[in-house]
């Protein structure tokens, strides 16, 4: 790890400005993904500004009857929360998902959110990589390329968001808050993560100096018809390899909204509101979760060992939204696939 | 990723309490916990595996939840409560997961021990877990390279039910 400076944020306004300020100073709340890439030696920050004391902690139902989940709510509290248990089930089902009971306990929302991908190139500082050296060129394209994107890939870049947290925001909806030098914004989450292009060392559209301060959910959390299907090499604590989530609005067994996002599968959590119209208005059979996967996965492309991705990906969305409909969501813990 | 010319920074003092014992501490900001428990306080209970988080040798309580010491900057932990494998058993008696360790032989090594019990101690107060799938999946974050997990599954089990 580099030696770095130190500093303690007194309040949202302070951080910004210490952020501001010096151009290599890097935020830090859970610090579980930061910490891991300085002691590789990926990321050297000159400063250190400690926000984990802000009053950033709250989980707050809002007027439009959603949900307001401070940036520094660790992982596990979010999952566990009753309001998310009762009201959110895909979001509590994705959270567990990923990592571990440790690092979930450790982990902030908004460090979720700002976790760079686990692309081996990445984390190796003896071979090139446009993400963690910008122009060097990427490893990974003709490299070894089993767990890399097949969405959204560009000529630079095919590293994947390793998050299963973001999936499930945006399949739900979620907006970011974001506070900064010149005031507060919100987006969609869905357009706060972006496509590698030709900049893949930029892996959001967070401006200089802001900070993510809270998230938003809508008020319509799919509690009955929903699953998150995470599949991986590994049982428990592994990225994915493909991961889905699914939520259903249904009458009868006619779809009136549908909602899918893919994990592990691009640059960012992957939704296409192409396949969800596909589905409004029609019945909750194989078929048409099929022609949905196929939309999903329109212009899917592979490398030489990440063929298996779209097929795999393909079969994942369906049952996945054979689990929704059917109200029987995949269990974290009891690791068959229903 | 071109190199940074540092100043180096002052120590910076904290205070923390450590199975009980407070501590006042002049650290470098760079210093993690793990290494501030093992080389500052001579607590070496606390193991060193990975050092990235991936095995869990390193668990520790902060403030009664589990989490990976070798992650976590001593600095952002100043006045924090710790407990780590050397504050568990209290007035010469184990706890129960020590205890349950030693009856279900839940160890061959041991070097993953004291970051497995740590662990478990977290996962009981969390009180998520009610049967051996869900024990199995909330203590993946820790590994054990001896394989000692039926056994170390069983003693959980037993904590559980004989707390």
């Amino acid at each position: 790890m580099n030696n770095f400076q130190y500093s303690r944020a007194t309040d949202i306004a302070d951080a910004i400005r210490l952020l501001t300020a010096d151009p290599g100073a890097k935020l830090i709340a859970g610090g579980t993904n930061l910490i891991d890439l300085m002691k590789e030696n990926v990321e050297r920050p000159s400063r250190l500004i400690d926000i984990s004391r802000l009053p950033l902690r709250d989980i707050e139902e809002t007027a439009g009857g959603g949900l307001r989940i401070g940036a520094l709510v660790p992982n596990s509290d979010l999952a566990y929360h009753p309001l998310v248990e009762q009201r959110y089930p895909l979001l509590a089902a994705a959270i567990l998902a990923g990592a571990s009971a440790q690092l979930r306990n450790m982990a902030s929302v908004g460090g979720n959110l700002m976790q760079r991908t686990r692309c081996a190139y990445f984390y190796d500082t003896a071979t090139p990589c446009n993400k963690r050296e910008p122009g060097s060129g990427c490893s990974a394209i003709d490299g070894l390329n089993r767990n890399h994107a097949i969405l959204g890939t560009s000529a630079s870049c095919i590293a994947t968001n390793p998050s299963d947290m973001s999936v499930a925001l945006v399949a739900l909806g979620a907006l970011v808050h974001i506070a900064g030098p010149s005031g507060q914004r919100a987006i969609a989450l869905i357009d706060f993560h972006r496509l590698p292009e030709d900049k893949p060392h930029v892996d959001t559209n967070l401006g200089t100096g802001e900070i993510i301060a809270a998230v938003e959910l809508p008020k319509h959390g799919f509690a009955r018809n929903y699953s998150y299907l995470k599949i991986r090499d590994r049982l428990s604590y592994a990225f994915a390899l493909v991961s889905v989530a699914a939520a259903l609005e249904l009458d009868g067994n006619a779809i009136s909204e549908a909602r899918l996002a893919l994990g592990g599968v691009a640059h960012k959590p992957w939704r296409s509101l192409e396949a969800e119209a596909a589905l409004r208005g029609r019945a909750a059979t194989p078929d048409h979760f099929s022609r949905a996967a196929d939309l999903l996965l329109q212009g899917a492309t592979s490398r030489a060992h990440n063929r298996f991705k779209i097929e795999l990906a393909r079969r994942a969305i369906v049952r996945t939204l054979i689990q929704a409909a059917g109200a029987t969501p995949q269990s974290q813990a009891h690791k068959k696939i229903a | 990723m071109s190199d940074v010319t540092h100043e180096i920074p002052e120590r910076i003092p904290i205070h923390i309490v450590v199975n009980g014992v407070g501590h006042t501490l002049d650290l470098v900001p760079w210093t993690t916990l793990l290494d501030a428990l093992r080389d500052h306080l001579e607590l070496t209970g606390t193991k060193k595996g990975c050092d990235h988080g991936q095995c869990g040798a390193c668990t520790v309580l902060i403030d009664g939840r589990r989490v990976n010491s070798c992650l976590t900057l001593a600095v952002m932990k100043d006045g924090a409560e710790i407990t780590t494998i050397e504050g568990l058993a209290k007035d010469g008696t184990l706890h129960p997961v020590q205890q349950a360790f030693i009856d279900h032989d839940a160890f061959q090594c041991g070097y993953c021990t004291p970051g497995q019990i740590c662990s478990a101690a977290g996962l009981l107060a969390e009180g998520r877990a009610r049967d051996a799938d869900e024990i199995r999946e909330l203590m993946s974050g820790n590994l054990c390279r001896c394989g000692a997990y039926p056994n170390i599954v069983a003693a959980i089990q037993q904590a559980m039910d004989r707390p």
